[in-house]
């Protein structure tokens, strides 16, 4: 079937478009109906896409206008197993967000339904197409509305303050975006990926290419939220309504990878090829500093959703290395860890969302025992951890093992990067899941001295680490029990009418997010599949030929993967013991002798403290980091692509 | 090329800088999504120049015989498609600054930190 790509493009728009016309005449469940068949009916499309491209990628032209002569006219979709992947995946997490929106909202108007699905639609579009033009388009489609949303909240102010700051800085990266899309147009005269590629691989680039390499790479740095252009990030993922930020924490960074390993794969990898070593280290030295720096910052916060929104950067760093590798091994790990990790922190953020709604706030501290009402909610939780630790059986640990497998010579030090990170993460899940449900630990904020840490999270334990927004207003001073600003008041306000019991339209969602994450581990032969598809994926002649030429694609042979898993082993076992350690250090440092603490904390203090004031969620400032972050890594892309 | 052929692209690159560094220095919420139009406005410049012909016509084939020079519509496409995009985004950006006023009385990004804690 010819139309079936544009099928789940056309499908929520058109139901986006017949919800705002006929918005006050829909009841609230038929409008919720709607949305989910919509979302439902394009996770189907996606499952006939995957099955039908196994055998290489299907290519659509638009309107007929088909290549003449090898040189592409129109524009065309092209959708391979990983695109298709995407369609897939975007269409379950939009399921998952919009039955847990059934019982969130008290009240809610179509317009959020028609919001919600004109993201889905760019997404898929944003992942279907092999046109350049087209995939900024859709991204910018995906970016307003992502904008709108996060903002969904009006009276919020903190939530506006959020997406304005996503807003301009994404709008920022936009410009840069479509400037490098510019040159290559100047360059090449072609929008077609895959006539890019195989212009620039036909001739000698030079300066222009590399600054619009520069240009493009950074429009999707913002977007994956890759250090520095992050900063823009805790605020819209933390203050948005929770649907919305399950989309975000699932999708949205996720997205933004996908689109720097699609146009490296098919339109710079054939002209920069024989220079990669020192491209490729400079992609790895800032997929390293962006999980590090998140994993650091999910540590230090004490609000939950602050904490899966740094956790969502520092994932998208290692999912980014993988990438970075610049290795088919590296890019089908990237894939099944993105996967797999994306459901698992959108599953971490329905559960966030249950206990915002149960329990009205969500400040850690305030929290402390107040879990124990919802108690099956733990092991959720706790599956969530594991999964963010990269734990058999979710899928995580099958994609962090395949990028081990890519890293070659660096193995060891990619599977210690990754252990520290994952650790890091997944101890301040498991200290929150103590804290919360068991009631181990500190519970209320202790003023006054600078408190307990070292070790591996330094700063937890009965540390008050104010959340990132506060620090502006004055280090050490701790607030009184009001939580984390704004962001939980209006929480409170938005879900004080609804707070009743929590029903399975709220469970559903995490039981459907962290069950996929489990599939990605444990069907057969999926590891595989993605490896070849992943070869195919970066092969960029082959590539050229099935759009431009109509050619058959090229065959990959299979290579089992099953033994690659159980060297991963270890190092996992490690990641969860330290994990665990972590959060028992951070809920009872004060056990550790006093000489100890005091030294940890010193050395600690100010590291943290100069975190937190660089996370001040100011719009000037991050604009300004997105400024030097653009000028230095063009200064390093012009030195390593001399 | 002689130097008043890179005269377009040096305006673009102006108009983008200045543009970042208005948002940056900015201390009102309208003043920085205007800001923001600017550095948009450098896009629309980059792209007409790429298409720019000298002594072409515009590329309206209704009239004028086979073969007649004519500047690029790609790009004038892409600009008009970019114009439709910043001008959303702006609408956007105006909506939500005004929403901020509303709640907190006040446009300047750094009261407002202050504010939200």
């Amino acid at each position: 079937m010819a139309v079936l790509p544009a099928l789940p493009v056309a499908v929520p728009l058109v139901v986006a478009a017949v919800m705002v016309g006929a918005g006050p005449l829909l009841r609230r469940r038929v409008a919720d109906t709607l949305a989910v068949a919509t979302a439902a009916a394009v996770v189907g499309i996606g499952a006939a896409e995957l099955a039908q491209t196994l055998g290489g990628p299907v290519v659509t032209w638009f309107g007929g206008w088909t290549p003449r002569s090898g040189i592409a006219l129109g524009v065309a979709f092209v959708v391979d197993p990983i695109g298709a992947g995407m369609v897939t995946f975007a269409g379950v997490l939009m399921v998952a967000a919009l039955t847990f929106s059934w019982r969130y909202f008290e009240t809610v108007g179509t317009l959020f339904h028609a919001l919600m699905l004109v993201m889905l639609a760019a997404v898929v579009g944003f992942s279907s197409t092999g046109d350049l033009f087209n995939m900024f388009v859709f991204f910018e489609l995906l970016s307003v509305a992502a904008f709108a949303l996060a903002g969904y909240k009006i009276e919020d102010p903190g939530s506006l303050q959020g997406a304005m700051n996503f807003a301009v800085t994404n709008s920022a990266g936009a410009i840069m975006l479509l400037s490098g899309i510019g040159l290559l147009y100047a360059r090449t005269g072609a929008l077609n990926l895959a006539q890019i590629g195989t212009t620039l691989a036909s001739t000698a680039s030079d300066r222009v290419v590399t600054v619009a390499l520069v240009l493009i790479l950074v429009g999707f740095f913002v977007k994956a939220a890759v250090v520095p252009f992050h900063f823009w990030l805790a605020d819209a993922y933390a203050l948005a309504p929770t649907p919305v930020c399950v989309l975000f924490a699932g999708l949205l960074s996720e997205l933004g990878v996908y689109a720097i390993a699609r146009i490296y794969w098919t339109v710079f990898s054939g002209t920069f090829d024989p220079r990669t070593p020192g491209f490729r280290a400079a992609l790895i030295a800032g997929a390293t500093v962006t999980a590090l720096l998140g994993g650091v910052m999910c540590v230090l916060q004490r609000h939950l959703a602050r904490m899966l929104a740094y956790a969502t950067v520092s994932h998208v760093g290692l999912t980014l290395f993988g990438i970075a590798l610049l290795e088919p091994e590296g890019l089908a790990g990237a894939t099944l860890y993105a996967a797999a990790d994306g459901l698992v922190k959108a599953g971490l953020f329905v559960m966030v969302g249950i206990v915002a709604h149960r329990l009205g706030t969500l400040d850690e501290l305030e929290l402390r025992g107040r879990g124990r009402q919802i108690w099956w909610a733990a092991p959720l939780f706790v599956i969530g951890a594991l999964g963010l630790a990269g734990a058999p059986p979710l899928g995580t640990f099958v994609g962090k093992a395949l990028i081990e497998e890519g890293a070659k010579g660096g193995r060891y030090w990619t599977a210690a990067l990754f252990t520290v990170v994952s650790a890091l993460t997944a101890a301040a899940v498991l200290r929150v899941t103590a804290r919360v449900f068991a009631g181990w630990g500190a519970g209320e904020p202790i003023t006054g001295e600078v408190p307990a840490g070292g070790g591996v999270a330094p700063a937890s334990g009965g540390q008050v680490a104010p959340s990132a927004g506060e620090a502006a207003n004055g280090g050490g001073e701790v607030r009184s029990d009001t939580g984390a600003g704004h962001g939980d008041e209006a929480q409170e306000r938005e879900l004080r009418v609804a707070r009743t019991k929590v029903g399975p339209s709220m469970v559903a969602p995490a039981l459907l997010l962290l069950g996929g994450a489990v599939a990605i581990g444990l069907v057969p032969g999926l590891s595989d599949r993605t490896v070849v598809a992943a070869a195919r994926f970066a092969d960029r002649a082959g590539y050229a030929a099935t759009v431009l030429g109509g050619a058959a694609a090229p065959a990959h042979a299979e290579a089992p993967t099953s033994g690659r898993l159980l060297e991963a082993a270890p190092w996992t076992a490690t990641t969860v013991a330290l994990a665990a350690a972590g959060a028992w250090l951070a809920l009872f440092g004060s056990r550790i002798p006093r000489a100890l603490r005091r030294t940890g904390a010193r050395l600690a203090g100010p590291v943290v403290r100069a975190l937190e004031a660089l996370h001040s969620g100011n719009l000037g400032d991050s604009v300004t980091w997105l400024t030097i972050g653009s000028a230095t890594f063009g200064i390093v892309l012009a030195a390593v692509l001399r | 090329m002689k130097l008043v052929d890179y005269l377009p692209y040096l305006v673009a690159i102006w108009l983008l800088l200045i543009g970042l560094y208005g948002i940056v220095t900015s201390r009102n919420l309208i003043h920085a999504v205007t800001c923001l139009a600017v550095a948009q406005s450098s896009t629309y410049v980059l792209l007409l120049s790429i298409g720019y012909r000298r002594a072409a016509t515009a590329p309206i084939f209704l009239d004028v015989p086979l073969g007649t020079r004519a500047v690029d519509p790609v790009v004038a496409s892409l600009a008009l498609t970019d114009v439709v995009v910043g001008s959303t985004v702006t609408a956007l950006l105006l909506a939500l600054a005004v929403q901020i006023h509303k709640r907190t009385r006040t446009l300047d990004p750094d009261q407002l930190r202050s504010r939200r804690d």
